[in-house]
C-alpha cells in the first residue's frame, strides 16, 4: 500500500514538474546574455538608496555600528542639500547573519525598492552572496570592510581594506620593528582566515620566517585550551590573528591566563578594533597589536569632528572603529561619484569613479578606476589601558590597492 | 450524517482553495520579486508536509530536517555549478580556495539525471539507516529529538569545514543555468515558481491518501499508543521508519528546488535553526492537519519577510511574540481555529435548523 502510494506521488509529481518545465520553453537557454533595467525613478526631489546591515544574528553587534554611521553620513549629506539636489531617502533592510538573507534583501532593494545604490555587507560570505545579485542586476553595492582580496568586481566599490593595504603592511611590521623568525597562525575556520594565511604562508616562505603551526576554531567557538596549548608549546616569536568574533574573547582570556605576555609574544590581530575591545576586555587585550587603516585616536580636525558627531548621535561610550569609518567614507564616495557623472546611473558613476577622492576621517582616499578598491594607508595601532588603539608603525603614505597581489613575486595562487 | 461529510470534504475543498490562491491568484497579482519569495516558501513547505507526517501524524519530533533540506540542496548546488562549469570544468570557488581539481564525489553530479536519482534516494539511504538503527532500538521522545538535531548540527559543521569542496560557510552560489535554462530571465523564474507551487499542492494530496490509508491509521496508532501497536502484532519501528523516510525525501525535494529558486545555499540553511524554522511552521499551523503544516510554512515564511521589511531592526521580538501567543492560545496551530470555526458554525446551524423544523 505504502510504495503504491509513494509511487503514484513520485509519479504525479514528475509528471507535474516536467509539463511545468516544458512549457518554460518561451525563457531563455543557458548561454544568452542577461539585459537588466533599472526601475531608479529620478524625478522627485529624493533619490533612494539603500542600507544592508545585519540587525540580528551573531554580526549584529558589529553590523548595527556599520548601520549607525551609515546613518550619520546620509544626515550629514542630506543636511548639505542632498546629491546633485536630491535628498537621501533611507530603504534598511537586516541581512540577519546569512547569507541567503542578504542574496534576498540585495533583491528586494534593486528590484522592489528602485535604489540607486545598497551599502553594506560584513562578513565575506555576505559579500559572496551578493556579487550575483548585483551583477545580475547592474546595480551598486558598497562594502566597508577588510577582506581577503582576490576580488574585483565592476558592481562593487571596496572601501575597506585589501590583503596589500593591511595583511602585507602588518607583516613588514612584525619582521622589520619586531624582528620575528617565526609566527603561529589562528584563525576562525572560513575564507577571509585561510585566504589570509595562505598570503602569510608565502610571504614567511619568501622572507626567511618560520610559520610554525596553524589553528583554525569554527566561528562562535569558545574553546581554546587546546590552541593556546599549542601556541604555548610552539614557542614563535609571534602570533597571527584572524579570529573573529566572541572567539576573540576565550582566545584572549586563555592567552593571558597561560601566562602569555604581549612582551614575550604579542597577538597581531586584523579582526579587533575599537568596538571589540570592550568585549573581549581591556586587561585582556592591553598592548597587543592591531592592523587597520583608521584609528579613533588619529590626530587630524577631520577625525576629531567625526569622533564628536558620532559621539553626539550615539552616546559619549560610543567609539569609533574602521569599519564604521569605512561605511561613512563610503557614502561620501559614492556622492562624490555621482557628482562628477552628474547623473545616478550605474554605468555613469562607474565611469566617474576613478580618481574620485574625499578627505575621511582615516586621511585622504582615492578611487581606483580599475579595480575599485580605495589607496589607503595602512597602520599597526597598539590597544592602550583606555581601551583605545594608538598608531605605533604606519606606511607613511597611501598603498594602492592590489586585490590581485600581482605586484608580489611570491605569490601564487 | 451531515457532520460528517462535511469533515470527509473539507479537506479538499481547503486544498482546491489554496492551489487556486497559489497557481492562478499569486501569479497574477505578484511581482516577479514577490513570486520568487511565496516560490522559496513553497521550498520550505513541501519540507512542512513531510514534518506534518512525521512530528503531527506519527508523534516524532523531527527537529533536524535541515539535514535533508540540505542533502537535496546541496546535490542541486553541486550539479548546478558543475553545468555551470561545463564538459571538465571546474566550479569558479575551488579554483579560488582549493586545489582547482573537481574531487570524486563530485564527479557523478555532473550528469543531471544522475543529481534527480541523488536528491530522491539519498536521503532514502540516510533516513531508512537512521530510522533502523533508532526505531528498532525504541529510541524516541526528547532522545529521537536531540539526535536528529545534533545530525543536523554536525552536518552544517561539516560543511563550514570543507571550504576547498563545499564552499564552507559562503556555501554555493552564483548558479547560471538550471537544466539548460538561465535563471537570470523572470520567464524561466516563474516557471520554477509553479514547479515549486506544482509539487508543494502534489505532496498535499499524496498526504491526504496517506492520511486514510492503512498506513496512516496505523503510524496515528503508533503515535498515540506504541505498546498497543506491538502487541498487536505489527513493528512499530518499521510504521515510523517509512513515515520519518518519507519526511526525509520530501525535505530533500524542497532542498533541491530552493537552490535555483533562492540563487544560493549555505550551511545557515540547514542547520540547527533552519531545522526549528522549518518546524516552527508545522506548530503554527497544525501539525496533524493536512492543510495545516503547508500553510504554517507559507505564513511563517510571509511573516518573517513582511515583518522584517516592516520592522528591520526589531522584528525577531514580533516573530518571537507571534510564536508565544500561538503556543499559548492556540495549541494546535491555526487548523485548530478553522476547527473551532466549524463547531460555532454548527452550533448556529442546529438550532435554526430544528427551529424551521419546528414550523
Amino acid at each position: 500500500m505504502r510504495t503504491k502510494i509513494s509511487s503514484r506521488l513520485l509519479a504525479a509529481s514528475s509528471v507535474l514538474a516536467l509539463g511545468m518545465t516544458a512549457t518554460a520553453c518561451g525563457g531563455a537557454k543557458t548561454g544568452d546574455t542577461a539585459s537588466s533595467e533599472s526601475c531608479l525613478d529620478t524625478s522627485g526631489d529624493t533619490v533612494k538608496i539603500g542600507f544592508l546591515n545585519s540587525l540580528s544574528g551573531t554580526m549584529a553587534i558589529s553590523e548595527t555600528t556599520v548601520f549607525k554611521s551609515l546613518s550619520m553620513a546620509a544626515e550629514e549629506i542630506n543636511a548639505d542639500g542632498g546629491v546633485l539636489g536630491k535628498k537621501l531617502e533611507i530603504v534598511s533592510e537586516d541581512g540577519q547573519s546569512e547569507p541567503t538573507v542578504f542574496a534576498e534583501k540585495a533583491t528586494k532593494l534593486i528590484q522592489d525598492d528602485c535604489v540607486a545604490a545598497v551599502f553594506g555587507g560584513w562578513t565575506s560570505s555576505s559579500r559572496k552572496a551578493m556579487l550575483p545579485v548585483f551583477e545580475g542586476n547592474d546595480s551598486l553595492l558598497f562594502y566597508p570592510v577588510q577582506y581577503e582580496g582576490l576580488e574585483s568586481s565592476d558592481n562593487i566599490f571596496y572601501t575597506g581594506a585589501t590583503t596589500n593595504q593591511q595583511i602585507i603592511p602588518a607583516l613588514d611590521f612584525l619582521k622589520q620593528e619586531k624582528k620575528i623568525e617565526s609566527i603561529f597562525l589562528v584563525g576562525s575556520d572560513y575564507v577571509f582566515p585561510r585566504t589570509a594565511n595562505k598570503i602569510i604562508k608565502q610571504y614567511a616562505a619568501a622572507n626567511g620566517i618560520e610559520v610554525l603551526g596553524e589553528e583554525y576554531q569554527p566561528l562562535g567557538s569558545t574553546d581554546f585550551g587546546t590552541v593556546v596549548d599549542k601556541v604555548k608549546a610552539a614557542g614563535a616569536d609571534a602570533v597571527f590573528n584572524t579570529l573573529n568574533g566572541d572567539s576573540n574573547v576565550a582566545f584572549f582570556k586563555e592567552y593571558k591566563g597561560k601566562g602569555l605576555t604581549a612582551d614575550a609574544m604579542p597577538v597581531l590581530s586584523v579582526s579587533i578594533a575599537e568596538e571589540e575591545v570592550p568585549g573581549v576586555g581591556v586587561g585582556n587585550l592591553e598592548g597587543q597589536y592591531t592592523a587597520w587603516n583608521y584609528y579613533q585616536t588619529i590626530d587630524s580636525e577631520t577625525n576629531k569632528e567625526f569622533v564628536t558627531d558620532f559621539k553626539a548621535a550615539n552616546g559619549a561610550k560610543a567609539v569609533t572603529s574602521d569599519p564604521m569609518e569605512a561605511a561613512y567614507t563610503s557614502l561620501h564616495l559614492w556622492k562624490g561619484m555621482v557628482e562628477k557623472a552628474d547623473s545616478f546611473e550605474v554605468a555613469d558613476v562607474v565611469d566617474a569613479a576613478d580618481g574620485v577622492t574625499y578627505d575621511a576621517p582615516e586621511g585622504t582616499v582615492e578611487v581606483d578606476g580599475e579595480n575599485h578598491h580605495l589607496a589607503k594607508t595602512a597602520l599597526i595601532g597598539q590597544v592602550n589601558g583606555e581601551g583605545l588603539i594608538d598608531t605605533v608603525w604606519s606606511s607613511e603614505k597611501p598603498i594602492e590597492p592590489d586585490p590581485f597581489l600581482k605586484s608580489y613575486d611570491w605569490w601564487k595562487n | 450524517m451531515k457532520t460528517s461529510k462535511i469533515k470527509h470534504s473539507s479537506p479538499y475543498a481547503g486544498w482546491l482553495l489554496l492551489a487556486i490562491a497559489l497557481l492562478v491568484l499569486a501569479p497574477a497579482v505578484l511581482s516577479d520579486f514577490r513570486l520568487g519569495l511565496l516560490a522559496k516558501y513553497c521550498c520550505y513547505a513541501i519540507a512542512a508536509v513531510g514534518i506534518g507526517l512525521a512530528w503531527g501524524r506519527g508523534g516524532m519530533l523531527v527537529l533536524g530536517q535541515g539535514l535533508y533540506f540540505g542533502l537535496g540542496a546541496y546535490a542541486m548546488a553541486m550539479h548546478l555549478k558543475l553545468a555551470d562549469a561545463g564538459p571538465g570544468g571546474v566550479p569558479d570557488f575551488m579554483a579560488l580556495y582549493g586545489d582547482a581539481a573537481v574531487p570524486w564525489w563530485w564527479e557523478p553530479l555532473r550528469s543531471g539525471a544522475v543529481a534527480v536519482v541523488v536528491i530522491l534516494v539519498l536521503p532514502v539511504i540516510v533516513a531508512g539507516l537512521l530510522g533502523l538503527a533508532v526505531f528498532k532500538r525504541r529510541i524516541k521522545g526528547a532522545y529521537f529529538a536531540i539526535l536528529s538535531q545534533a545530525l543536523a548540527a554536525a552536518f552544517a559543521i561539516l560543511l563550514i569545514g570543507q571550504v576547498k569542496t563545499t564552499g564552507g560557510a559562503n556555501g554555493l552560489n552564483n548558479f547560471q543555468g538550471f537544466f539548460g535554462y538561465a535563471l537570470f530571465d523572470p520567464a524561466n523564474k516563474r516557471m520554477l515558481y509553479f514547479v515549486a507551487a506544482g509539487i508543494l499542492l502534489v505532496s498535499i494530496l499524496a498526504m491526504a491518501w496517506l492520511h486514510r490509508s492503512r498506513f496512516g491509521e496505523l503510524l496515528v496508532a503508533v503515535r498515540d499508543g506504541e505498546e498497543r501497536v506491538r502487541f498487536l502484532g505489527t513493528d512499530p519501528a518499521n510504521v515510523k521508519l517509512a513515515a520519518y523516510v518519507v519526511a526525509a525525501v520530501l525535505a530533500s525535494v524542497g532542498g533541491a528546488l530552493f537552490v535555483p529558486i533562492a540563487g544560493i545555499v549555505s550551511p545557515d540553511d540547514v542547520g540547527v535553526v533552519a531545522s526549528i524554522g522549518l518546524l516552527a511552521g508545522v506548530a503554527l499551523g497544525g501539525r496533524a492537519s493536512l492543510l495545516g503544516p503547508a500553510v504554517g510554512a507559507l505564513l511563517v515564511g510571509y511573516a518573517e519577510t513582511s515583518l522584517s521589511e516592516a520592522f528591520p531592526g526589531s522584528w525577531s521580538y514580533f516573530q518571537g511574540a507571534l510564536f508565544v501567543l500561538v503556543i499559548l492560545l492556540l495549541p494546535g496551530g491555526l487548523a485548530q481555529l478553522v476547527g473551532m470555526a466549524k463547531r460555532t458554525v454548527a452550533h448556529r446551524e442546529r438550532p435554526a435548523l430544528e427551529e424551521a423544523a419546528a414550523r
